[in-house]
């Protein structure tokens, strides 16, 4: 056992703490443990009043125990007690167990609250500062309440002691950010400032702390900090050390005092008055001047604490970011740095030239030390030196040195370590993306990030890819021939199929003239990795496969008996089975322009940060990522600003990287698939395959046909209506019904209800923002097929072109039925939401049997009653007790058109064991019969 | 084993555990070569090792690492006069004053006091005390 000291040693304790460590099993532990507990618990509640030694032994066990692990639930009152001892080791071993065990209960918080006002009221600095320091590390709100008021007092009143006054600074700093709300200013604040003059350097180490967290949080109040932190900063740099003595550290002169006040500077922009900044360069030379004489020391605190001025004192000059002679003296410190034996010194210099490297004076600077840092990037054995070196060179990247940094990041994501490649791959693909003047330049560099590391390629950075793509016809063929030639590697990452796939469906044309990479070529290539991809993949797959029908005719037999395969139409997966069968249907029937139009080129993305960037902002965090915006660096000719501007639209569009990202949705929404995951939906494979997803022709094993409807990002799209009339998919949940909601997304609700009488129907429209925020420019109209435009009439009431947050508007659609038909019209909406132009497209419910009218039979023997069945709303009237076989439904009704009636007989035959039913219909027309037939066999 | 922990921020008992759990697991695997300093959530750790005892201080990532660096030494300097020779077991025996130590030198998660001279004449003015 150490000795301990003499005086206020507590034997009993020091036996416990041995006994504790002579333990040799956890269970001896325990054992040792609760047999203390049960003799304190005992000592606690036994008659006999504890003196106050005993009491502070106690709690001090009790206090150990609880450090060891292990719970306390009593001696709480007892620790409250020790408070108002007398003597100091007895309250500080109470304060000591309320700091370390608090917890918010309120009786207690009262008694606690009350001692530590009895001991801030003593006039005794020792208590005082028991008191100070318990609610500084406490922080609590009860405290706060309770003291926020008095401690400004005790702050700046003439009489109160050095040490009280650094305990009661820090104290309001802890208040102030645990409950900033109920800490007051006032006439304090001005005097707190005042602080920085105090004679004790303990006092100005405090109160500079205080300062600048209040500064921050409100620099107009705290501008006169200004002037007396450079002057006290000023004779701290050009003290002789002695002058200092207590506060000087290995030779250098209150180093974290400087520290400090260097930080409170950078709350700042540089001092106006000219008096006053010529004082802080001065400071900020000296600074660095004394960086290169010789040391006064070997030792590496010395070193340390010189050190920790010096990069305080540039990370002011750089956030001054104003003299350029001071930023390229920080740099060449820092150059020299970078080839220092300490590790600390090079990752502290790669890690300060990074936020260098984006001042406008100061980047030229930086980037001569590329040569190093690529160095350390391949030498340094501490892998967050590594880091910052990669950070580094991010940074100091622009187009002249872009080729460089990017192989030699590409080269060492080879070997870098795997918490770190995820980060390298987003950088990489920014820089290429956006330092790209060759295009094919970026292509090849993405295909190679995916080949080093593909795992570690996010989506977003092989959806951005495919967007640029599609957005530059210059680099379509070239990519194509690329990934061709890349998808010839045996081993190759599954996303470099996705890419493949993707844009070989979308330009495998522009490399079919090739024999070496004809289309049946293409199509086995990225067949022979089908079934080595997950299902995700395999789904994009077949959707390039549906592309390839369309770019290639003569491969069509080939893909569709390939579509065709149990592996693919029977799928156990429900996605890859709709799609082949879908594809595989719409192959088989759709005309040759039907499928051009269906399955066109992509057309470009719109303008959008580049959704890599806000990954890396995600991963880094704000402020931690460097700005690499090509605008600050005017000084120097600004080359690459002028460059931007020469080019066209098109180009400066895709290199800015630094546009706001568009708001909402803005591209295709497949009600198919999860639609809250939209928003961020690039490239995703389901939008590059969305045609297929409407175009269902087919029974599916499915239960229920499901509401299909377009949500259009892009105008353009919007011409592509022909999709509609091609679908012709009815929402099958309004053949039997007239009311109900129609779609609905985040935004927008659109209800209907419906009425017909004979021949003409009208349509009530609902339109419900679901949003707080106006849609503005809101218009819609009903589109039908030529061959529909003949058989029915529209007319939809215009509505106003604003719909407020939350409101509804309705309109309301006249129809009338001409003749018979099969199609439905569409009703297109487009609205602008939050400075984004919306489209929707939803097919109307409007159908053949809307138009029925129930008849009557005339034969009593035929009429009995009417059954309350499914198919009651279908528009039939079901007739009873005219079918000989009870079990069977019969029905009749008119239709009504504008043209003709047709009358309509139903029997509908069910057979109950064998869970068939054979439906027949007689009508005058062989079109309606054959369309009614659809809409019912559809509810069964 | 954590000889003594210190929080300036809220934590309840659980998260507390697990702090320690990773800063240690972060910590220790580091050699020599490496920096004094590790990235840590959304702060960094700045520590250093004394024989078999580390001492870590997590600070906000703008916060000067080696002001804190030599805040570490300069705490030690302390304990080591203080105890006079300070070992771990001195720790252990006398943590309820180690933590007298760490008020007068850091408070508030601020440096409080920097003069090893102020903080001694400090520290045998209160073991006067009864």
């Amino acid at each position: 056992m150490p000795t301990v000291s003499k005086g206020d040693g507590m034997r009993g304790l020091a036996v416990f703490i041995s006994d504790i460590r002579n333990c040799k099993s956890k269970e001896a532990e325990i054992k040792r443990i609760n047999k203390e507990l049960a003799n304190i618990r005992s000592k606690f509640k036994g008659d006999k009043a504890l003196d106050g030694y005993s009491k502070k032994k106690y709690v001090c066990k009790l206090l150990f125990i609880f450090l060891l692990g292990h719970d306390i639930d009593f001696g709480h009152m007892e620790a409250v007690n020790l408070l108002s001892s007398n003597k100091y080791t007895e309250k500080q071993i109470g304060y000591l167990f309320i700091s370390v065990l608090v917890n918010s209960n309120s009786d207690l918080i009262r008694l606690i609250n009350n001692g530590i006002k009895n001991d801030l009221a003593s006039r005794n600095p020792t208590f005082m500062n028991l008191a100070l320091h318990c609610i500084a590390n406490v922080g609590s709100r009860e405290m706060a309440e309770a003291f926020a008021f008095e401690i400004p007092s005790i702050l700046v009143a003439g009489d109160t002691m050095d040490s009280v006054k650094q305990s009661a600074a820090l104290c309001l700093l802890r208040l102030n950010r645990t409950s900033p709300d109920l800490v007051p200013m006032g006439e304090w604040t001005a005097r707190v400032v005042h602080l920085l003059n105090d004679q004790h350097l303990g006092v100005v180490t405090a109160a500079t702390s205080l300062i600048t967290t209040l500064a921050q949080k409100s620099p107009d109040d705290f501008k006169t900090s200004i002037s007396l932190a450079v002057a006290r900063l000023s004779r701290i740099v050009t003290s002789a050390s002695i002058d200092l003595q207590d506060y000087t550290y290995y030779f250098v002169a209150a180093p974290w005092l400087s520290v400090k006040l260097l930080r409170l500077l950078q709350c700042y922009p540089p001092p106006e008055d000219a008096a006053l900044r010529s004082r802080l360069t001065e400071c900020l030379e000296t600074i660095l001047n004394k960086a290169q004489e010789p040391p006064k020391s070997k030792k590496v605190q010395h070193s340390n604490a010189k050190n920790a001025v010096l990069f305080e004192a540039i990370s002011l000059i750089i956030h001054h970011d104003s003299e350029p002679t001071l930023l390229v003296r920080a740099c060449n410190q820092l150059g020299q740095f970078l080839q220092h034996r300490e590790t600390n010194l090079r990752y502290l210099a790669l890690e300060s030239m990074c936020t260098l490297a984006s001042s406008e004076f100061s980047h030229e600077a930086v980037k001569t030390h590329i040569d190093t840092v690529i160095n350390a990037l391949k030498t340094e054995r501490d892998v967050s030196v590594r880091q910052r070196a990669v950070d580094l060179l991010y940074a100091m990247c622009d187009r002249s040195n872009a080729k460089q940094i990017v192989a030699e990041m590409l080269s060492y994501l080879e070997t870098a370590d795997y918490s770190i490649r995820e980060e390298i791959v987003l950088k990489v693909a920014i820089l290429a993306e956006k330092y790209a003047v060759d295009y094919t330049w970026y292509v090849d560099t993405i295909l190679n990030l995916i080949r080093v590391a593909g795992d570690y390629v996010s989506e977003e950075v092989w959806y951005r890819v495919i967007q640029i793509v599609i957005n530059r016809d210059d680099v379509q063929g070239y990519a194509a021939k690329t990934v061709f030639e890349a998808l010839q590697a045996p081993a190759c990452h599954e996303n470099l199929v996705k890419v493949g796939g993707y844009i070989l469906g979308e330009f495998g044309n522009l490399i079919a003239g090739d024999s070496r990479s004809s289309p049946l070529v293409q199509f086995s290539l990225l067949h022979s990795k089908f079934h080595l991809c997950s299902v995700p993949t395999r789904a994009l797959l077949l959707s390039a496969y549906i592309k390839f029908i369309n770019l290639f005719p003569e491969v069509k037999a080939t893909i569709q008996d390939v579509l065709r395969s149990d592996s693919q139409l029977r799928n156990a997966d429900v996605e890859l089975q709709q799609r082949a069968v879908e594809y595989l249907k719409l192959s088989c029937i759709a005309s040759t322009d039907i499928l051009a139009t269906v399955l066109e080129e992509m057309p470009p993305f719109p303008e959008r940060e580049s959704s890599i960037l806000a990954k890396l902002k995600r991963k880094k965090g704000p402020g931690k990522l460097p700005d690499i915006d090509e605008n600050r660096r005017n000084v120097n000719g600004s080359s690459e600003h002028s460059e931007n501007t020469d080019t066209t639209n098109k180009v400066s569009y895709v290199l800015n990287l630094n546009s706001s990202p568009s708001t909402g949705p803005s591209l295709l929404v497949d009600v198919f698939s999860d639609s809250s995951t939209s928003a961020s939906v690039d490239v995703s494979e389901d939008n590059f395959s969305r045609w297929g997803h409407f175009v269902s022709l087919v029974e599916q094993n499915r239960p229920a046909i499901k509401l299909k409807c377009l949500q259009l990002g892009h105008t353009a799209l919007l011409q592509k209506s022909v999709l509609f009339y091609y679908c012709v998919l009815v929402n099958s949940r309004f053949v039997c019904k007239n009311n109900g909601v129609i779609y609905e997304n985040q935004l927008l609700q659109i209800g209907l209800k419906s009425e017909y009488r004979q021949n003409l129907g009208r349509i009530y429209v609902f339109y419900g923002n679901k949003t707080s925020t106006q849609f503005l420019s809101f218009s819609s109209f009903v589109t039908s097929s030529d061959i529909l435009k003949t058989h029915i009439l529209h007319c939809l009431i215009s509505v106003d072109p604003i719909i407020e947050g939350g409101a509804q508007v309705q309109q309301i659609l006249n129809i009338e039925c001409v003749s018979d038909f099969t199609d439905a019209p569409v009703l297109n909406i487009q609205f602008r939401y939050g400075g984004t132009l919306q489209n929707i497209a939803v097919k109307l419910p409007v159908m053949l049997n809307k138009f029925f009218q129930p008849t009557e039979m005339t034969s009593q023997d035929f009429f009995q009653r009417w059954k309350q069945l499914g198919i009651l709303g279908f528009g039939v009237a079901l007739l009873d007790g005219v079918d000989p076989n009870p079990a069977n439904f019969v029905g009749a009704g008119v239709i009504h058109t504008k043209s003709t009636q047709v009358g309509c007989l139903l029997r509908l035959e069910p057979n109950a064991q064998a869970q068939m039913y054979r439906l027949t219909l007689r009508t005058s027309r062989e079109s309606v019969s054959q369309r009614l037939c659809e809409l019912l066999g559809e509810q069964f | 084993m954590t000889r003594l922990a210190k929080w300036y921020m809220q934590f309840d008992d659980d998260e507390k555990q697990k702090l320690i759990e990773e800063v240690h697991a972060v910590v220790t695997v580091r050699d020599a070569k490496h920096t004094n300093f590790v990235e840590f959530r959304n702060f960094k750790i700045i520590y250093r090792r004394y024989a078999g005892l580390y001492f870590c201080i997590c600070v906000d990532v703008t916060d000067n690492n080696l002001a804190y660096l030599e805040g570490i030494h300069n705490f030690v300097e302390v304990l080591n006069e203080y105890f006079h020779n300070v070992c771990e077991l001195d720790l252990v025996f006398n943590f309820y004053k180690v933590y007298t130590v760490v008020d007068e030198m850091f408070l508030a998660g601020e440096i409080r006091e920097t003069s090893q001279t102020k903080v001694l004449k400090q520290l045998l003015m209160l073991q006067s005390l009864e």
